[in-house]
């Protein structure tokens, strides 16, 4: 029961680390149809700047410097995707994402090495206990932390111009740039906000329980692919729902691998996958997606 | 100006008697016939009134130059040995692959990451098969087979591979398949690590070395094999076998865009629901693009697994988003250009590294410098941002208008590269025109009252 109770909080934590990096890229897919496959790199930039900077200037000084350099790096991209990005096709400006990608990681992955950094991040190696159950502090802080993103995000979403505007665009993208909204201007906003997603998924991706912050971390990042996608790409809320499922999925199936070793060792690694596949199979626009209709 | 004096040549040529080029007197004197005085082309006007094209003129070039390449690469294995020939040999095992990514991707428009899965379905079938069992840490069986029964297994296996995933990926659309089909790849590469009967485990297995009606692709049996006097080992008779394979591959792949499933599969890539009106069964059409091009990913596993020792770790995403960034590299949809982009991607890495001491600025794996695998990345990193946001076309597309110009049909083959081009097609050109970028499930309707709406925006 124990082991149950502490896995069911693993799973919401990295579920909820989950579900930022997939909003980073439902709201870039929302605004601009493009599927950000460099949402890795982005997000290994910034756990890379933080880890350059927080020895010398601390760690909340470096965040604020990391999440900048991620966020300029997120709008760089988007620039440069917006060099066609009007008469190029969606699945183009997913393979130029992945372009991008290659170039960020392959330099990351040089400048950090083979060593793991830490990114001194203030929860250190601290845990709590809750009735017994034994939980690194960083966990419950990404709990916390993305809560507190995610509603905010989902205030500005309603409430906020900007939020209208995107959500206008979204709905009809014509219609929404004949009433002055400003495309450019949603897109670019949707990827700084990507980027801040991102960088801030990062510090709890590499903090305590796990080594820190090194090459693998983009294939961490991956996993928050399935986890837009079992939501549906296009639904805010299907992402943090997706988020959530995938990370209780892959916590609980690394927690109890004993019983699932005739699946093969690790079957948790790819848990995430498995369900998406699943998933898309009897739903093939994710759980809360918009339907692809096709009027002939 | 390069018309004439080219029509010029040949009229002389064919005034003194002499047969230009076996495939060539219809044309040439077709030409003859518009501008010069015929002397003897009678009989060539009556096969052929047209005016012979620039086009036919490129084309014929394009054969020629075809044939250059073969026999260029049929004498390489004389002049040079070694590590050359090694690349070469990964190059032509990764152009099969990519033939078949770009049949699949770039032809019918199915963005598919999986490629790799499917790769290593043929590598450790043909391994498995024909292989004998062995191993100390890890045992590792084998059927022992005929290698090319082994290799045919391969081929197929990977194909049926591709048969079981195409239920799921004629269902989904445009980008959720290439996440879904992401998974694959990851979920594949579990599988090869943990069935280690079969592939080995973490440390791989070795392949049998292929035999065909006793002759051996390897270094023995026939022992000390010379051909000009060049000694002929593994891979100096692996060279050829690739060779012939690879140039199957791209016949058959050509071959099959001018045919009529390969239009209806340009017709699916294009606008589905417009295919589905003329008649083309797109959820069939897809699902066979993911068996054909399967069987070539099968094809290319193969080959690789008679180059190098198979590792589960090899299989990776890594692989299929190479294999993304050739077909990218060389122009999605062109057969020519997917081998350009394989062997741009392939030989990069490895020429880097064997020249690293030669080249200034690269400094050693691990020193912190620039070291030649971090060039490659950023080279073809760099090539697939630039190709798609530049020339959509890629190198393919880049070889055709310089073969185009030489021959005197830069105009004629902009034209063809453009509608063979997906970016570029004369729809989406006119969609976009109209200032409206909607959603992609509305397009087809649009597609549809094109004309009416052209008229209403002027």
């Amino acid at each position: 029961m124990t082991l149950f109770l502490e896995l069911v909080i693993n799973g919401l934590s990295v579920g909820a680390v989950y579900a930022l990096i997939a909003l980073g890229f439902v709201i870039i897919f929302k605004a601009t149809e493009v599927v950000n496959f460099a949402q890795g790199s982005l997000l290994f930039l910034g756990g890379f700047t933080i880890s350059e900077f927080s020895d010398d200037f601390g760690f909340f000084p470096a965040l604020l410097l990391g999440v900048t350099v991620a966020a300029f790096g997120a709008l760089l991209i988007e620039r440069v995707l917006a060099i066609r990005g009007s008469q190029a096709s969606v699945n183009t400006l997913a393979i130029v994402t992945i372009g991008v990608d290659i170039i960020i990681a392959a330099e990351l992955v040089r400048r950090v090495g083979v060593d793991a950094r830490t990114l001194r991040d203030p929860f250190g190696a601290d845990t709590v206990s809750f009735g017994g159950v034994e939980v690194a502090t960083s966990r419950v802080a990404a709990i916390v932390v993305a809560a507190i993103l995610v509603g905010a995000f989902f205030l500005a979403f309603k409430y906020t111009k900007w939020g209208i505007a995107m959500r206008a665009s979204a709905e009809d993208p014509e219609a929404a740039a004949l009433m002055g909204i400003r495309r450019s201007r949603v897109s670019a906003i949707a990827w700084i906000l990507a980027g801040l997603l991102a960088t801030v998924a990062v510090i709890f991706l590499v903090a305590f329980p796990t080594p820190g912050l090194d090459g693998s971390v983009t294939r961490l990042a991956l996993k928050a692919f399935p986890a837009a996608i079992l939501g549906g790409l296009d639904s805010t809320g299907g992402a943090i729902i997706g988020g959530l499922l995938v990370g209780m999925a892959e916590q609980l199936a690394l927690g109890y691998d004993n019983y699932l070793n005739f699946l093969g060792g690790g079957f948790g690694e790819i848990m995430p996958y498995v369900i998406m596949i699943i998933v898309l199979l009897v739903r093939p626009s994710g759980l809360f997606g918009t339907k692809d209709l096709a009027r002939v | 100006m390069s018309d004439t004096t080219l029509t010029g040549t040949t009229a002389s040529g064919s005034e003194t008697g002499k047969d230009p080029a076996p495939d060539a007197p219809n044309a040439s004197g077709a030409t003859n016939a518009a501008d010069v005085e015929p002397a003897a082309d009678n009989r060539a006007r009556a096969v052929k009134a047209a005016p012979a094209d620039p086009q036919r003129r490129s084309r014929r070039l394009q054969w020629v130059l075809a044939g250059l390449a073969i026999l260029a690469l049929a004498l390489f294995p004389i002049y040079q040995g070694g590590s050359l020939l090694y690349i070469g040999l990964t190059c032509m095992a990764a152009a099969v692959g990519a033939v078949g990514l770009t049949l699949l991707t770039g032809v019918t428009g199915q963005l598919s990451l999986a490629h790799a899965f499917f790769l290593a379905i043929g590598t450790y079938s043909y391994a498995y098969l024909s292989g004998v069992p062995g191993g100390q840490a890890v045992q590792y069986g084998g059927l022992g087979l005929h290698p090319v029964l082994g290799a045919i297994g391969g081929v197929l296996l990977a194909g049926l591979a591709g048969l079981l995933f195409s239920p799921i990926a004629s269902r989904l659309r445009g980008i959720y398949l290439g996440v879904a089909s992401l998974s694959l790849v990851l979920i594949g590469q579990h599988v090869l690590f943990n069935w280690d009967t079969v592939t080995g485990g973490f440390n791989g297995r070795p392949a049998e070395p292929f035999s065909l009606v006793g002759f051996e692709f390897s270094n023995d049996s026939p022992e000390n094999l010379f051909v000009l006097n060049v000694p002929f080992g593994k891979n100096e008779r692996l060279w050829y076998l690739f060779l012939v394979l690879l140039v199957l591959s791209c016949l058959f792949a050509r071959n099959l865009l001018r045919s009529r499933p390969g239009r209806a599969l340009q017709m699916v890539r294009d606008r589905e629901v417009a295919a589905s009106v003329m008649g083309v069964g797109v959820a069939r059409y897809k699902a066979y693009a993911f068996v054909l091009s399967s069987l070539y990913a099968g094809l290319a596993g193969v080959m690789l697994a008679l180059i190098l020792r198979p590792t589960p770790d090899s299989f990776g995403l890594v692989l299929s988003i190479s294999f993304l960034a050739m077909i990218v590299i060389g122009g999605l949809g062109s057969v020519v250009g997917a081998v350009i982009g394989a062997s741009f991607v392939t030989a990069l890495p490895a020429l880097f590294q064997q020249y690293s001491d030669v080249i200034p600025f690269l400094a050693q794996p691990g020193s912190g410098g620039l070291d030649a695998a971090t060039l490659a990345k950023f080279l073809y990193g760099g090539a697939v941002v630039f190709v798609l946001l530049v020339e959509p076309g890629g190198l393919g597309a880049v070889g055709r208008r310089i073969i185009g110009s030489i021959s005197g049909a830069s105009r004629l083959t902009k034209r063809t590269v453009k509608a063979a081009n997906p970016q570029d097609s004369p729809t989406t050109d006119s969609l976009v025109s109209q200032g409206d970028k909607g959603p992609e499930r509305e397009a087809p309707d649009r597609a549809s009252n094109q004309s009416n709406r052209d008229e209403e925006h002027r």
